[in-house]
Formats: structure tokens, sequence, C-alpha cells
């Protein structure tokens, strides 16, 4: 168990370093900076200046090292488009998206695992069938798509709903939420739908063809022929041989939902860092980008990591090294 | 588009009669006549890709033409004759005149041709380093497996998005515009070869050690010519349901990135750039703009999705 | 308690596919009595399994039963459905499968597995059952039984696997047990184990068995009673010893000629010419007659029938005197 943990650990480590290197590459060779922060109007002088001050005319492995090491003290530099520093307009957006993340997140999971379940044992009823192709729809549908449709109607049909935004927002210490005030809660909705609603559709169908796979097997038919009640044989046995592969896919679908948060964003003006790394993009703003990168595959990776010992504890077969009887 | 009808007497094309009634009387083919939604569906892919190849013949206008545009036209409802010129429109125009359906027949062209390039691209690189992994084995599939594992930690889009962001800061800026079309494909593409390549090397894996290979190897046939005559065509019906999927995710791919304005650019706009401009029109009350792209965008979108779902199910015979 | 455990009586499960209706069991009728062990054999496809899924009802889509009775205890469930059909499984009918290795859930310990399925049927407490659940893999030969119950599948060997799968087929005490080719995925060094483990736990609860097998050898060891398969429909019934001893089916004669016995010496081994017709393709008459070296031309039109009870349907049935043959 501890071996395994360790692997699992010095494997992330490993993954984060490749993402340093990538980031870091980015970060040096990608556009000139320079370029970037001075205007047309420069002097040899501001360039050397420039330069020495972000530590250009190093050479490129004390750079590395000290990206890294600034990486882990949380310091990626200054953005070449706000002139301040990253890490502080970070943390300044991060409340925004993972409040996002986590609404979208946990109405994904429950309601596509439910619908899943649901439409796997009423395999041929009608109203699996239709849920089956709505969901094909909902596949179809580009997340922006649904946004777009969602603010035409609960916003500029209805005008229920704000169309934009995160409302008011109360500021615990460094933290800001919206979830106490009336106005934060209501911006919140449609977004939290848009960005969940696919990882949803993509869950329910996961879970669906993984259940009537599992549905297939003889332990299955043998529960049944020992005479189990049909809600023993499904939720018992067929849904927790279920969630075994379930969970590893759902966990990457949790980092793309932070990932996807990029496109909701941006239709919905919400003030997280995926707007402010599509806006990085369009600016060629690469310390944004470069910090953005490390800063999901740091989520990416615990994500990861904790997928990898829920899967241990469900699966006795991973458990223990305990020696193989007779 | 007008068929000349043929003479009644007119030979046949196909060189090999039997093949064709063996493809029409197989299971697969009684499968998708049997299968509204494949027909549907099929005909839906057939007729939006034609559309799209003839769309200069098809559209009544050029949109990028600026010497055929009249501003005067701009606003027009579709159906509706316009205020000024008397003219109508299908579906209508946008702000500068143009014609919303030929810029969706144009729009349609790029999202398709991007989908279909980026999606060939990730198949023959997703393969290649498939068939290299499960055949070769030892370090090179170390490498290629570990690279392929890493990037599935990140979602597809997000790969295409940063290659895009670090390709547009290398590309100089006068040429961003021009690239932007081959610089998507190779973005998509790249974030899209993992699939293909896992699928290819566990069945690569699987087939590797059936007495068929063991025996082309036995008389001395080449690796390369093993892996390609003998290991490819076995793995080609999984393939094939992956890049009908991959595709509707690639052209969904590309109008995600084209709407967040990281894509196609304004002078060679695909359906994803139609609906950016369109959502600028959406509290003015100029719905057409932007729910014509929207609406083709799901439709080609939902279209390819049904076709591979119905292939996967149709090629996998443990569920029918 | 008089009668058969188990009667089928024209049981036929048909099968609708695109190139018409399939009949894998056609017609067949049997009787098991109390304590009493059938072996059903035949080569794969000639339908055995599938009668074996249609008594306890586990016959997958589309395949569904076409005609016949089958009567359990004296109660008609050919006709039952949902939760009546459950509450028969395991508690009247326990099935065994083929293989243990797949039969067993992995997640979940063969402890629960066991108190699971004895809480379906009996009316006990948690507890009561566990202590059956420990008595239950004591007789079936799991030593210690008391901590092996918090055991996990995989943490045992495919013997010792297919004796807990025994252990929960029984633990409800049904009166048919159906074992579905239960030593087809064994070491042959376990196989003799498990059938006399089978056969010893059936004798002393007075359990009827339904034997389905390929070996003839597992037939000769464990059965008192068989019945011969062929496409479908019974070719022969009898006592074991009369129907291995003197086959009077062409069929079972050339099954016996393809089986190593230790009984018959160093004799050649022969072998049925041709394969058994596919089920869409079958012949007029009796379905043997192509491969049958005694075919008459009757045998190509009309189809011979199992008299009720013993015999073989063939209408020269063995021996043979010298000028027929």
């Amino acid at each position: 168990m501890l071996a395994f943990v360790i692997q699992r650990v010095a494997q992330s480590v490993l993954v984060l370093l490749v993402v340093g290197l990538v980031a870091f590459s980015m970060f040096r060779f990608v556009g000139d900076p320079i370029d970037n922060m001075l205007g047309q109007e420069r002097t040899q002088a501001d360039i050397d200046r420039l330069r020495t001050t972000l530590g250009l005319d190093q050479p490129f492995v004390v750079q590395y090292v000290k990206f890294l090491g600034g990486a882990v003290q949380g310091n990626f530099g200054v953005s070449y488009r706000q002139g301040r520093p990253v890490s502080d307009i970070l943390m300044e957006r991060a409340p925004a998206t993972l409040e996002l993340a986590a609404v979208s997140g946990f109405l994904a999971i429950s309601i596509g695992i439910g619908l899943g379940v649901f439409t796997a044992i009423r395999r041929d009823g009608w109203a699996a069938n239709t849920i089956m192709s709505l969901s094909l729809i909902g596949v179809s549908l580009p997340t922006f798509l649904i946004g777009i449709l969602l603010i035409y109607l609960f916003s500029v049909e209805l005008g229920w709903l704000p169309s934009f935004g995160r409302g008011d927002t109360v500021r615990i210490g460094g933290w800001t939420t919206g979830f106490l005030t009336e106005s934060g809660l209501k911006a919140l909705i449609l977004p939290s739908i848009t960005l969940g609603l696919y990882q949803m559709t993509l869950i329910m169908r996961l879970v669906r063809s993984e259940m009537l796979e599992v549905l297939r097997q003889d332990y299955i038919r043998f529960a049944r022929a020992r005479g189990l009640r049909d809600r023993a044989v499904n939720f018992r046995h067929a849904l927790k041989n279920t969630l075994v592969p379930v969970i590893t896919v759902t966990g990457l679908q949790l980092g793309s939902i932070i990932a996807f948060a990029i496109i909701t964003e941006t239709v919905f003006q919400w003030p997280g860092v995926g707007l402010l790394f599509i806006n990085a993009i369009q600016f060629v703003d690469i310390p944004v980008m470069a910090a953005y990168l490390m800063l999901i595959s740091v989520m990416f990776v615990g994500i990861n990591l904790i997928v990898d010992l829920l899967y241990f504890s469900i699966d006795p077969r991973l458990r223990a090294d305990r020696t193989k009887a007779h | 588009m007008t068929d000349t009808p043929l003479p009644p007497d007119a030979p046949i094309e196909v060189k090999d009669p039997s093949r064709l009634r063996l493809a029409l009387d197989s299971d697969f083919f009684y499968t998708f006549k049997r299968s509204p939604v494949a027909v549907v569906s099929f005909s839906v892919v057939s007729i939006m890709v034609l559309a799209a190849v003839f769309a200069p013949w098809i559209a009544p206008h050029d949109p990028f033409n600026p010497g055929s545009l009249n501003l005067m036209n701009g606003f027009s409802a579709p159906m509706e004759p316009n205020a000024f010129t008397g003219d109508i429109f299908w579906l209508g125009t946008d702000d500068q005149g143009r014609d919303v359906f030929s810029t969706i027949l144009y729009g349609m062209r790029i999202s398709l041709f991007v989908g279909a390039a980026a999606v060939a691209f990730a198949m023959v690189l997703g393969v290649t380093l498939g068939l290299l992994a499960g055949y070769v084995g030892g370090w090179t599939e170390t490498i290629i497996m570990r690279i392929a594992d890493v990037q599935l930690t990140f979602p597809a889009i997000l790969v295409a998005m940063l290659i895009f962001g670090v390709a547009k800061g290398i590309t100089p800026v006068e040429y961003r515009d021009q690239m932007a079309i081959w610089v998507l494909i190779l973005a998509i593409g790249l974030s899209d070869w993992v699939q293909f390549a896992r699928v290819v090397r566990g069945a690569t894996l699987v087939e590797k050690n059936k007495e068929y290979v063991q025996a082309a190897r036995l008389i001395g046939r080449t690796s390369p010519a093993i892996m390609l005559r003998h290991i490819l065509p076995n793995v080609l019906s999984p393939v094939l349901v992956i890049a009908t999927i991959s595709l509707a995710l690639a052209i969904i791919a590309e109008a995600t990135l084209s709407f967040l304005g990281v894509g196609a650019p304004p002078t060679q706009p695909s359906l994803g750039t139609l609906i950016r401009i369109g959502q600028g029109f959406l509290f003015s009350g100029e719905w057409w703009i932007l729910l014509f792209p929207a609406v083709t965008l799901l439709t080609l979108a939902l279209s390819v999705n049904l076709l591979g779902d119905w292939l996967r199910d149709a090629l996998n015979p443990r569920l029918r | 308690m008089t009668g058969p455990i188990l009667s089928i009586r024209n049981l036929t499960v048909e099968i609708p596919t695109r190139h018409g209706i399939l009949r894998p069991v056609d017609g067949i009728s049997y009787d098991i009595g109390r304590g009493e062990i059938l072996g059903i054999v035949g080569e794969s496809g000639a339908g055995k399994s599938m009668a074996g899924n249609a008594v306890i009802d586990l016959l997958s889509p589309p395949a569904h039963i076409a005609g016949g009775e089958i009567w359990v205890n004296g109660t008609r469930i050919d006709q039952l459905k949902g939760d009546a059909m459950r509450r028969l499984r395991g508690k009247e009918i326990g099935m065994v499968f083929q293989d243990p290795l797949t039969s067993l859930n992995p997640l979940l310990r063969i402890g629960d597995q066991l108190t699971e399925t004895i809480l379906a049927h009996l009316p006990l407490s948690r507890a009561q059952a566990k202590d059956r659940a420990i008595k239950a893999l004591d007789e079936v030969g799991i030593p210690g039984a008391t901590e092996r119950i918090n055991s996990y599948p995989h943490e045992f060997s495919g013997g010792m696997r297919q004796r807990v799968v025994i252990a929960l087929a029984l633990c409800a005490e049904p009166s048919l047990i159906i074992a579905d080719e239960p030593t087809t995925a064994l070491d042959v060094s376990v196989q003799a184990q498990i059938i006399a483990l089978l056969k010893a736990l059936c004798r002393n609860r007075g359990t009827a068995v339904m034997l389905i097998t390929h070996d003839m050898g597992v037939i000769a060891e464990a059965a008192d009673r068989v019945a011969v398969m062929y496409a479908g429909k019974l070719a022969e019934l009898g006592a074991v010893r009369d129907v291995l001893g003197a086959p009077r089916h062409p069929y079972t004669d050339g099954l016996m000629g393809s089986t190593p016995l230790a009984s018959r010496g160093k004799a050649r081994l022969h072998q049925i010419p041709g394969a058994m017709p596919a089920l869409d393709n079958l012949p007029q008459g009796c379905a043997f007659h192509p491969r049958c070296p005694y075919a008459q031309s009757i045998c190509k039109t009309q189809m011979p029938t199992l008299a009720d009870g013993d015999g073989a349907a063939c209408f020269f049935p063995l021996p043979h005197t010298a000028e027929v043959a």
C-alpha cells in the first residue's frame, strides 16, 4: 500500500517536472517577452535593462531551476499584458473558477451516475431511450452553444437570471465567494449548468455502457440464479463493479471541468482563471499561460492521485499483498 | 447539381460485381438498412459534405468578395424583402450585408476541412505510434505510452489551446491569420492521437501473438510488412469507429476554439467564428445571424456522432 | 414425497433471427427424481445449457420458452414471472456455472455473497445467516471456514472457488441443482474431487441434479440416468448403465466410441464423420441421418420420436442383426 502511494507520488512529481519544462520552454522560447513588454519606441538600454531584470541573460539550466524554484513558491513572474505579478492575478481569479467547477462537478457526478444506472437497468424502456437520445444531442451540443441557448432563454427572453458576471460576492480572508448572496447564487445557475451538462452526459453514457457490460457478466447471472432481488443485483453487485472503471474516467472528467471552464467563463464573462487564460492566448501573454498550465497540472495530478487511492479502496484485488491461498 | 441519368444499358462501374453483391448482402449493410438513424445521419452528413465541397457553385453570393456586398442589405431578416434594396435572402444577412446562407456554406467548408484534416493527421500519427509501441515494445513502447498517459491527463481542448497559443507565439504576427487554419489542424490533430495509439497498441499486442503473425514471421516477412499487411487490417474497425467519433469531436473542438477567438480568423470564418460573430447580435434581436450557423453546427456534429454511435454498435458484435 | 422433483414436458426454446426461427431446444421431455442425478450430454450447440437456462428462467433474450411445460415439486413454473420466479431461484432451484473464476463477484467477500443469498430466501437474522454460511463452506470442504468467510474470491484457487460456488448454490437448500459444465474449466486433477463433492452433497440431502456436460467420463462417474441430446432433441434417454453399456441410438454409440474410457482398454477411438448441423440448416427427417452409418430412406423423410420414458429416438435402434446393417 505504502509502496504504491510512493510510486504514484513519484510519478506525479515526474509529470509535474515535465509540464514544468514545457511551461518553461514556452516562457523562454515562444515570442520575445522584450517585444511584448516594450513598445515600438524602445532603446537598446531599455532592452538590456529588461533582459537583466527578467534574468534572460543567464544560461538555460539556471533559468529552468530558477523558474521551478519560483513556481514552487507560487512566483511565475509578471504578466506581459497587465504588468502585475501573475500569482496575484491568479489568486484573485481562482475562487470564481473553483466555485463554479465545484457546483458543476457535483451536478455532473450525481445526476450522471443516477441517470446512467437508470438507463442501463431500464435498457429498453421508453424513458431510458428518450434520455439516451437526448444525451446524444448533449454530447453533440458544444458547451458554448448550451451557454448561449441558456442565456437567450433565461436572460434575454424570460429575464430571470443574469447573463454575465458573478453577481455580488463576499470576501472571506483571501477568498471571494458568491455562495452567500442571492445575486451570487443566481449568477451561478446558468454557468454551472452549462459547464456540468456535457460532463454529466459523458458520465451518464459511460456509467450506462459499463453497467451494461457488467450486467452481462457471469457473476451477475449467478447472482440472479441465486434468487437475489433485482435491487440487490443491480445496486450491490452491478453498480459496485461499474464504479471501478467509472471512477477513473470521472476523475479525468473533473479535470476537464476546470479546462472547460475556459469556455463557460468566456460565454458568461465569468471572472475566473479560464477567462484570464483565453485572454492570455489571444495576447500571447506567456507568463500567464505558463502559470495557468502549472496550476491546472497540479490540480489534475492531485485529482488523479485521489482517484488512484479510491480505486484501491474499492477493488480488493489491488489491495495488500496477501498471499494467494491454496 | 444536375444528374445526367444513366442510359439503361450503361455498364455498371464496378469491376467485380460479386464483390458488390457481397457487400450488399453483408450483415453490416443489412443492419445499416435496418437502422433509420444510420441511414438518415449518413444522408445528412453526405449532403452537408457535398454542399461544403461545392459551396462556390451553390452559394448565391460570395461572402468574401467585397465587390458583391451591399452594405444597404445589412441586417435583412430571413425571407423578408430588404427595406432598402428589396432583395430577399433565405436566411437573412449579417451587419455587413453578407448572405447568411452563403457564409454558412463557406463556414461549413472550413469546419469540415479542419475537422477531417485534423482527424486524418491524428489517425496517421496515432496508428503509426500505436503499431510501433505494440509491435516493437521495449523502450519505444514505454516512451510512446508515457507521453500518451501524460497527455491524456489533460483534456484535448486544453492541449489544443496550448498548442495553438504556442504556435501563435512562434508565428510572425503578419502570417498569423494565414497560418491559423493549419495551426488549428495541427493543434486539434496533436491533441487527439492518443485514442488511436492506445486502441491500436492494445489490438496489436493481441494480434502479435496469434498464430498467423507467428507464421508470417517464420516465413521471413519483415516487421513493417507484418505490421502493415497483417496487423493493421485487423485493427481497422475500432480505428474507423474512433475516427468517426473523433471527427465529431474535432468539429466541435474547432468550433469551440474559433468561438473563443483562438481559431479560424474572421477572414476565413468557420461555423464557430460565425457563432462568435452572431452572439454579438443576440441582445439586439438579429437572432438569425446566430441561430442558423448554430443549428448547422449542431446538425453536423449530431449526425456524425449518431453515425459513429451506430458504427460502434454495428462493428461490435457483442452488443448486437 | 412422491413424483419427480423436476418434470419437463415437450419443452421448446426458440430464438427469432433474421434467418428465421431457430429451435435450440425442440420438444424434449424428461423427469428427475429425488436424489437422482440426470446427466445431459451432447456436443456444444446441442441445446444442453439452453434447456438448463430455460428451467431457471435465465435465457438471454431473444431466446424464450415457446412451448411445453416445466414442473418443479408439482408446481408448474414455466409461466411464472418476476418476483414469483425469483423466489424459486436459489430456494427451489440452485445453479452452478461452468467457470468459477467469473461466477463470483470479485468485489464482495464470499461470506457476504453467501449471507445475502441465505437472507434472500430464509427468515434468519444476520448472525444466524453467518453461522449458516460458515457451515455451508465447511460442508463443501473449505478448510478454516470461519476465517475464510472474510476472503475475497481472488484469494481462492479455481477448485476452491468452484466449491464456494457449490456452497452458494446449495446454501438455501434447493431441491434441484442445475450444474452446467461444473468441471469443464477446472484442472483435470480437481475435476474428480468436485464431481465427488457434488454427488455426495446431493445424495445426503436428496437433491435432484441436472448435470450438463459434454464429458462421457463425468456421466459415467456421477450420473444415475443420462439424456443424450442432438440438435435440440433427445436422442436417447435411460439409466447410465444401460445407455453407456449398450447404446441404442447410433449417435450415442458414436459418442461412446469417441470417448477414451479406461474400462474399454486400448481399443481404437472412433470418430463420428461430419459435424452437427447448424440450427438454421437442419436436414429433413432425423437430424443425425447424414452422419449415421445405418441411415435408411425413412430416416431422410420422417422424424423418429422417443417413446415416453426411456429409449432411443431411432427407427433402427442398436444392436442390429447382421442383415439390417
